[in-house]
């Protein structure tokens, strides 16, 4: 296996934008997924839960909610991306062995699919940023601060699923994540209730999980309060970023470069 | 002819070459030299080697052993360097489906970090040539497979290369678009491309390459010209006859300097002097038979057997 390290080059920006040409051709669908999923959750969960928790960790159930979901979103966004999109491209479609007879090299192959995947999970995001102001749910002009810590948040998921998108040999493998890690820290980790209510011996396992540090500086700066240990909150995102970026391209290229 | 010339350094140098999988050995420590200009051949049976071979000399595939210059640059250490300056049609088309063709060459010449402005009208030029300007925005899958190859064969030039790597160009298409698709490949060469092309068709090879080796197993097994080879390794004469060998034997036992060979229901004749042999086929009416000028075809069975060789 080539355990070289990755170089990061400007050629990651050429698959990011052949990736962004092909999104842009389905802009409408996607807008009005963007837009319309976060707009029925918001309204139905926020509203219809809302008025029967009334508060929760001392804000507005309506600013609660969305504030986790801001983080799960990019999450979850990413991941799919990095899973099912660079699947295909790597293998039905063989867009990659394409890229391979010209100067792009696995490097800015993963290094393009992570910005691409963390730009996903930023348009969603922000998506469910601009919904939440205008239902009324997020009010605190500083969530605006969110939008770096989103993109940080996309290449934290982005590594970590081109890595097994390296390693799956069909569509059905991602389950395996899917099940066994991503619905876990979607319920888990405190999207939809403060992680302080589990048993206490379950903290400690998920402290070490990446949403819950995503969600450690989103929910603060959504519902405008304040924010605590940024730095080891951004270091823990930026480890999962970067190892994963670093195995994803040692993977890929096992898998690609044989 | 074209640009270079004899003192030129070979545009790709293997020596000792050897590429394993596992226990596989898919390339069998080759030597080989490609002259800069012309038209090179790699001809083999399935299996042989030959787009390992060109996987390596490409750097999406790293040797087990050996060393490798591509314009005189090292691979794979140099790879970055040396794709930029060759162009690649793979023996699966890897168009990209999500774009049509036009946007299929403008992706692929900003992967060269092309800017589209300073090419457009290379790349009209190229459509042109692939005769493909009236399917600019057709989506690919609505191409036939003639026309996706021609796509692949203008992609493979928008970076305008030096050499261009075809690993068989031509299989599956119709006479028509194999027709197009030689004289192109000609055009290219007289212009001062140097093409290397792998190929199963003996009549491809004769027709474009200068010089050629046929692999087998992974291993060289000849290297030469076309038609060098054909006086070197076999006759200059074939008659096909369908019967079996007991009658070929007796029917033609008055006729010397004949080597025969049985395939299936034929026997295959190998003779410099076919007139003798077609006299006496003359005399046995219902007789099926056929005479031919010796090919490449007769080189290339006669080196690597006539077995099936994925088999093994
Ligand atoms: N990635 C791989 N892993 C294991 N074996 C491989 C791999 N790639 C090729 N091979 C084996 O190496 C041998 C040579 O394959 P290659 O594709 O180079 O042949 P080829 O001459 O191009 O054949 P064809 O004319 O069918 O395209 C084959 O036996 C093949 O099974
Ligand atoms: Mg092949």
């Amino acid at each position: 296996m080539d355990w070289c390290l990755p170089k990061v080059r400007m050629s990651m920006f050429a698959v990011w934008s052949r990736n962004f040409r092909v999104w842009r051709k389905l802009i409408l669908p996607s807008t009005l997924f963007n837009f319309g999923e976060p707009f029925i959750y918001l309204l139905g969960l926020g509203l219809g839960l809302g008025s029967f928790i009334g508060e929760m960790d001392g804000v507005p159930y309506l600013t609660f909610l969305p504030s986790g979901l801001l983080a799960s979103s990019v999450m979850n966004t990413a991941t799919y991306e990095g899973l099912f999109s660079v699947y295909t491209r790597m293998v039905p479609q063989q867009t990659y062995e394409g890229m391979l007879a010209t100067p792009l090299e696995v490097d800015d192959i993963v290094a393009g699919e992570m910005l691409w995947c963390a730009t996903k999970g930023l348009m969603s995001s922000s998506a469910i940023l601009v919904v939440g102001f205008l239902i009324g749910a997020l009010q605190d002009w500083q969530a605006i601060f969110c939008l770096p810590f989103f993109f940080l948040i996309g290449l934290c998921f982005a590594g970590p699923a081109i890595v097994v998108s390296s390693l799956a040999p069909s569509y059905d493998y991602f389950n395996y994540y899917v099940t066994l890690l991503l619905t876990p820290m979607f319920i888990f980790c405190g999207v939809f209730y403060p992680v302080r209510t589990l048993p206490d011996f379950i903290e400690p396992f998920i402290q070490v999980l990446p949403l819950s540090h995503a969600i450690a500086l989103v929910r603060p700066l959504a519902s405008g309060q304040p924010l605590h240990n940024v730095l080891l909150h951004v270091c823990v995102l930026a480890a999962f970023a970067g190892i994963g970026f670093y195995l994803a391209v040692v993977l890929v290229r096992r898998r690609l470069i044989n | 002819m074209n640009s270079s010339s004899v003192s030129d350094p070979p545009i790709v140098l293997a020596k000792n070459l050897s590429k394993r999988f596992g226990d596989f050995l898919a390339v069998d420590d080759i030597n080989l030299s490609v002259p800069t200009g012309g038209c090179f051949g790699l001809l083999g049976p399935n299996g042989a080697g030959k787009t390992t071979t060109l996987r390596m000399f490409l750097g999406q595939s790293h040797q087990s052993s050996g060393s490798l210059h591509v314009l005189g640059q090292v691979m794979p250490e140099q790879t970055r360097s040396v794709r930029r300056k060759i162009g690649v049609v793979p023996q699966l088309d890897n168009l990209d489906v999500d774009f049509t063709v036009i946007e299929n060459l403008k992706v692929y010449a900003s992967f060269f970090a092309l800017n589209f402005r300073d090419i457009e009208s290379y790349i009209d030029e190229l459509l042109v040539m692939v005769e493909l300007e009236d399917k600019r925005n057709t989506r690919i899958s609505e191409l036939s497979g003639g026309m996706k190859r021609r796509l692949s064969i203008a992609r493979a030039l928008v970076n305008k290369p030096k050499l261009l790597v075809l690993d068989e160009p031509t299989t599956g298409l119709d006479p028509q678009v194999r027709h197009l698709i030689w004289s192109r490949l000609r055009e290219l060469k007289n212009s001062g491309t140097t093409l290397l092309l792998t190929t199963h068709y003996m009549e491809e090879a004769e027709r474009l390459c200068d010089d050629l080796v046929i692999m087998d197993k992974g291993k060289i097994l000849k290297r030469g010209h076309p038609k060098q080879l054909i006086s070197e390794y076999v006759e200059s004469d074939v008659i096909e006859i369908h019967c079996s060998m007991e009658m070929a034997n007796s029917l033609l036992k008055q006729v010397s300097d004949i080597r025969y060979e049985l395939v299936d229901e034929t026997v295959y004749c190998f003779t410099n002097e076919p007139l003798k042999i077609i006299k006496e086929l003359e005399t046995q009416a219902g007789l099926t038979w056929l005479h031919r000028p010796a090919n490449l075809e007769d080189v290339f069975l006669s080196l690597t057997g006539r077995e099936l060789h994925e088999a093994q």
